[in-house]
């Protein structure tokens, strides 16, 4: 039933406030793999990522395996299996992680008959899932009963990446996963992305261009809310004089916060 | 020492009926970010077809009274629930037009409560035990203030053990704190607003009830004046926290009974005077999250 791409993006624009800020918008995220999406601050990356789940006013296509689901809402999209790890993480500080985690646990199935109906397939969460989310963060396992807010910032990044893990998803929307942490602890997301983009696509927001050099394949690139440039990762990334013209940095002085290779 | 006690004694348990109806406000504002003026009519149909149906019983009678109480629970739940279901829901996410839409829907109930049970209060006829008094240390505590006082516990109890212990309890403290992100996990998060209102409608619908045995009366009214307080709780113990509704529902009411007596009838002047105080030095209220 899919084709070779797994989330297809046509012609999205997304308003905030009444205000255009994601125009048309098209681009494509192949089946396996990781496609990062960059550009400066502000120019429309989260917006475009919450568009395509409908969490800001949308118009345009997005297709997830070739089924138009712009018109649906957020929770059915994402019950179609679209893991969301947001900007800031927005773990629920006065949950426990446990409950944190508990929350996102879809059903495998969920939906029932009606999801058979409208051509929906179980992607929730089984053991397996379980138990590599339990092996990826085993800090998670050992502070179940700790209040989310309490967190550093980095273990609440494992909080958000661990409920989008949890399930079987065909995808995995991720924004800015990196941002604000040690580069320890880049390292250390970088790796969990890696691990879990082995088996399922990821669509990754990220400003880190060793973290971007790490992972990912291909690469859109939008300014002022629009795109740019598509491509290879690494065509991007071995042209300075482009990298400097579409991010406003040299690839060279990306990386103050190295990362592992 | 006894008009002390006896006043905080009645303070408690005016406060346990604000309570009933501020912890659905609450809940559904914490939520949904509805201020819901229709709470007020949950409490009044609650109290009316809670009584006649307590009525075929017997009027006046324990079996009377308690089913009563259920009956104005399961009303207060059922107006609350085809409330979302019919006016709030379509209006997903337009908080205004859901605001105005309780407001219309608060007003045009009074005037059809009017029209059904006339526009006068109407005396209830109450068991022997809740007419009187019980003697506390020297003062004439009356009994309903105790029924009242256990009512809210039990309420208090029973939703904060929903709130932890239940799926959708966590879904609900969840969506009080990030609503969208709880639809960014694949919740349908709207089965949650059903499920605050009816909760909400249910103890209005008791507390309606309740009401009719503090005030010995029942009236198309009662639920707009008790409103306005609820709301007052609501806003100094922090929009959508129900343990601040708890303690703002004891303060109110506790002080609104000294300052009537104290402070010659003073006590509406003080609780609105106790609400700007709290709004110019807490806005968010006493256990509110900073906006
Ligand atoms: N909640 C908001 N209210 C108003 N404007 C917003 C809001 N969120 C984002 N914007 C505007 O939308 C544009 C795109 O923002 P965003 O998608 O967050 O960019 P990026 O993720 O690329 O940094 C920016 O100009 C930003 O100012
Ligand atoms: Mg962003």
């Amino acid at each position: 039933m899919s084709g070779p791409n797994v989330l297809e993006v046509r012609g999205l624009s997304a308003r905030i406030a009444g205000q255009e800020v994601v125009h048309d918008v098209s681009f494509e995220v192949p089946a396996s793999g990781v496609t990062a999406v960059l550009g400066r601050n502000g120019v429309g990356k989260t917006s475009t990522l919450r568009a395509i789940l409908g969490l800001v006013e949308r118009s345009g296509e997005v297709l997830l395996d070739g089924v138009r689901v712009d018109g649906e809402r957020t929770d059915r999209i994402v019950r179609r299996g679209v893991g969301y790890v947001p900007e800031d993480r927005e773990v629920f500080a006065g949950l426990t992680v446990s409950e944190n985690l508990r929350l996102a646990e879809r059903r495998a199935g969920s939906g029932g008959s009606r999801a058979a109906r409208s051509g929906t397939t179980a992607h929730g969460t089984t053991p397996a899932r379980r138990e590599l989310v339990d092996a990826l963060f085993p800090d998670l396992v050992k502070r179940a009963g700790q209040r989310a807010g309490t967190l550093s910032g980095g273990q609440q990044q494992m909080v958000s990446l661990a409920r989008a893990l949890l399930n079987d998803n065909r995808i995995l929307l991720v924004d800015e996963p990196t941002k604000g942490l040690a580069p320890r602890i880049v390292t250390e997301v970088a790796e969990t992305l890696a691990t879990a983009a082995r088996t399922v696509p990821v669509l990754l927001v990220e400003q880190n261009l060793q973290v971007v050099e790490r992972l990912a394949e291909r690469v859109v690139v939008i300014d002022a809310g629009r795109v740019v440039h598509t491509g290879p990762a690494r065509e991007l990334l071995d042209d300075p004089e482009l990298v400097q013209r579409l991010l406003g940095v040299s690839a060279g002085s990306a990386g103050e916060t190295g990362v592992a290779r | 020492m006894s008009t002390v006690i006896l006043l905080l004694a009645t303070g408690l348990g005016l406060g346990g009926l604000y309570f009933l109806v501020a912890s659905g406000l609450s809940l559904i504002y914490g939520l949904m970010g509805v201020l819901n003026f229709a709470h007020g009519s949950f409490l009044t149909l609650g109290a009316f077809v809670g009584l006649a149906a307590g009525n075929l019983v017997g009027a006046g009678t324990w079996g009377g009274l308690l089913l009563g109480l259920l009956v104005g629970a399961l009303t207060g739940a059922a107006a609350a629930t085809a409330t979302e279901l019919g006016l709030i829901r379509p209006l997903y996410n337009r908080h205004i037009e859901q605001v105005l839409v309780t407001v219309g829907l608060s007003l045009a109930t009074v005037a059809l409560f009017e029209g059904i049970w006339g526009p006068n209060p109407r005396n209830v006829t109450r068991t022997d035990w809740l007419a009187s008094t019980t003697d506390v240390l020297g003062a004439h505590v009356p009994n309903t203030a105790f029924l009242n006082v256990l009512a809210a516990a039990a309420v208090l109890g029973g939703i904060v053990a929903f709130l932890r212990y239940t799926r959708y309890g966590l879904i609900i403290r969840a969506g009080v704190e990030n609503r969208a992100m709880v639809t960014a996990l694949g919740i349908d998060v709207r089965q949650a607003f059903t499920l605050v209102f009816a909760v909400g409608g249910a103890a209005a619908g008791l507390g309606g009830v309740l009401a009719t045995q503090s005030l010995n009366y029942v009236s198309p009214h009662m639920g707009a004046s008790l409103l306005i307080f609820a709301f007052i709780v609501t806003v100094i113990g922090g929009m959508g926290s129900l343990t601040g509704a708890a303690v703002a529902s004891v303060v109110v009411a506790v002080l609104q009974q000294l300052a009537n007596f104290y402070l010659n009838n003073t006590g509406d002047l003080i609780v609105v005077l106790l609400l700007a105080l709290v709004l110019l030095v807490r806005p968010s209220g006493l256990m509110g999250r900073p906006a």
